[in-house]
């Protein structure tokens, strides 16, 4: 019966002859092209030790910026988790007291910030919808972990530390 | 009662009353060309001719008079005559001098939009997105003030105020004894209680809602979240106070009510005064009946993350025959 597709290919099983019996001219070609690429370079990285860069545009984790003071930037606008499609942000705001102009920037700030790295999906919208440029995305890759909690994170992973 | 006269708004004719003002007439024929308002309030008697943003021209004065008002003018305060024909977005001299009057409203305003607690229901936020241009030319120093306590419900924003004076007339009209005015002159005009008097009467909240701009804001309210992400749902009560209407919005956020306002209508002005207490104390939803979640407008930042509008796609506004048969999901856009 003819085949409806054409595509089958019919094998022919040869017998093998003395040289191809005794495998090692197999071997021998085969370990060659192993021991080529000793001498060749090499196309991966030892993670974590060694990492590669980044280009410019890469999004990492996000880090919440300070002001040439050491203020925080943040005014819990909610700029950030409105725009966030994956609704990863949620923040709660205070007010700042007299005495700590020199921790916040404006009158109010976000007492609570957190992300959840696991909803995440490091678009960036967050960063550009922030209008006090308080938010980037400039960190490393998200690192891996066993508990889901650990993916929350909250102001004392994500906040800059101050520069003295 | 005289006759009804005839106006024309940017090509569209209403008849009104005689004494009725262009602004008025163009809320009766009502949707785009309906000037905006900053500080006329219909609710309000005097308010109105102070923010210069409802400039409209008068392309012909009247039927017996048919010439142009020479400049333009303030729709709220000027009253239509027979046959006036009036341009409004037609005309591309008035929506410069509308640019012009933004740029003046926010000279010194402070623009702290993401501190404000009125962002994403501010009517100046609003008009200078619509109307306004996207940059300032002013290059000095802002006027500010010192901060003024006015007592533990209502908080004072003077850099923010745009002194449309709609909380003065409120204190005056609608609450009992005046608490607060407008102290100094000028550039250093400011509303302010008389030496720091605390506000405290029955229908004192309402400046809260009458205030165009953050500067007067609910302070139980302050910081507790943003407006957009709190639910509003209409409500009533049976008040015992008898000017207050008992019917409100209020702002949930998860099972808490964050904040009671008055109803606002499609101008921004409240349906009906509320009392104090119907705003600051009853905060509990076994205080109130439920009737609904509020209409708002699918343009307004509030209704964003609401998922319950339809958008049907633009090759569906376009053809005839899918608006046939999307007419009930074209009808949900609408309302």
């Amino acid at each position: 019966m003819n085949s409806l597709t054409n595509r089958k290919k019919v094998l022919e099983s040869k017998q093998m002859n003395f040289w191809e019996r005794i495998y090692l001219p197999a071997i021998i070609n085969g370990l060659s092209i192993t021991m080529k690429h000793f001498f060749k370079k090499r196309t991966t990285v030892y993670y974590p030790e060694e990492k590669r860069s980044f280009s410019e545009n890469f999004r990492g984790l996000h880090s919440l910026k300070r002001d040439e003071n050491g203020a925080e930037r943040c005014t819990a606008c909610g700029l950030c988790a409105l725009s966030c499609p994956a609704e990863a942000i949620t923040m709660t705001a205070a007010e700042r007291k007299p005495g700590e102009e020199h921790l916040y920037r404006e009158e109010k700030y976000a007492s609570v910030y957190e992300i959840n790295m696991l909803r995440c999906i490091f678009c960036g919208f967050c960063e550009e919808a922030c209008p006090k440029a308080a938010i980037y995305l400039d960190g490393d890759i998200a690192k891996a972990g066993y508990i889901r909690d650990e993916f929350i994170f909250g102001k004392d992973k994500l906040t800059e530390p101050v520069i003295k | 009662m005289a006759d009804k006269i005839k106006v024309t708004i940017d090509g569209q004719s209403v008849e009104v009353e005689p004494g009725t003002t262009i602004l008025n007439a163009a809320r009766q024929i009502g949707g785009d060309i309906v000037p905006p308002a900053m500080c006329y309030y219909s609710k309000l008697k005097g308010s109105g001719g102070k923010c210069r943003t409802c400039l409209v021209k008068v392309a012909q004065g009247s039927e017996k008079d048919p010439r142009p008002m020479p400049k333009l003018v303030a729709s709220c305060q000027t009253q239509v005559m027979d046959g006036m024909v009036v341009e409004n977005t037609t005309s591309p001299e008035v929506l410069e001098a509308r640019k012009g009057v933004v740029e003046m409203l926010l000279i010194n305003h402070p623009l702290d939009c993401p501190v404000c607690d009125q962002a994403g229901e501010c009517d100046l936020q609003n008009l200078s997105f619509e109307h306004g241009a996207s940059n300032s030319r002013y290059e000095f120093e802002r006027r500010t003030f010192d901060k003024v306590d006015i007592g533990d419900k209502i908080q004072l924003h003077m850099n923010r105020c745009i002194l449309c004076y709609r909380c003065v007339y409120t204190a005056d009209q609608i609450t009992e004894g005046r608490v607060h005015g407008v102290l100094n002159r000028g550039d250093q005009s400011e509303i302010s209680t008389y030496i720091s008097a605390a506000i405290d009467n029955d229908f004192s909240g309402n400046v809260i809602d009458v205030c165009p701009v953050g500067a007067l804001t609910d302070k139980t309210f302050r910081f507790k979240n943003r407006v957009w992400f709190t639910k509003p749902v209409d409500a009533h009560r049976d008040c015992d106070h008898e000017k207050c209407s008992g019917n409100v919005v209020l702002w949930y956020k998860g099972e808490d009510v964050l904040r009671v306002t008055a109803r606002k209508d499609q101008y921004g002005e409240v349906e009906s005064f509320i009392c104090n207490t119907c705003r600051f104390e009853k905060k509990a939803t076994a205080d109130w009946t439920i009737e609904g979640p509020r209409k708002i407008e699918e343009t307004s930042v509030i209704s964003s993350n609401h998922y319950e509008m339809a958008h049907p796609l633009p090759v569906i506004e376009k053809n005839e025959v899918l608006i046939e048969a999307n007419k009930k999901m074209f009808h949900k856009k609408i309302k």
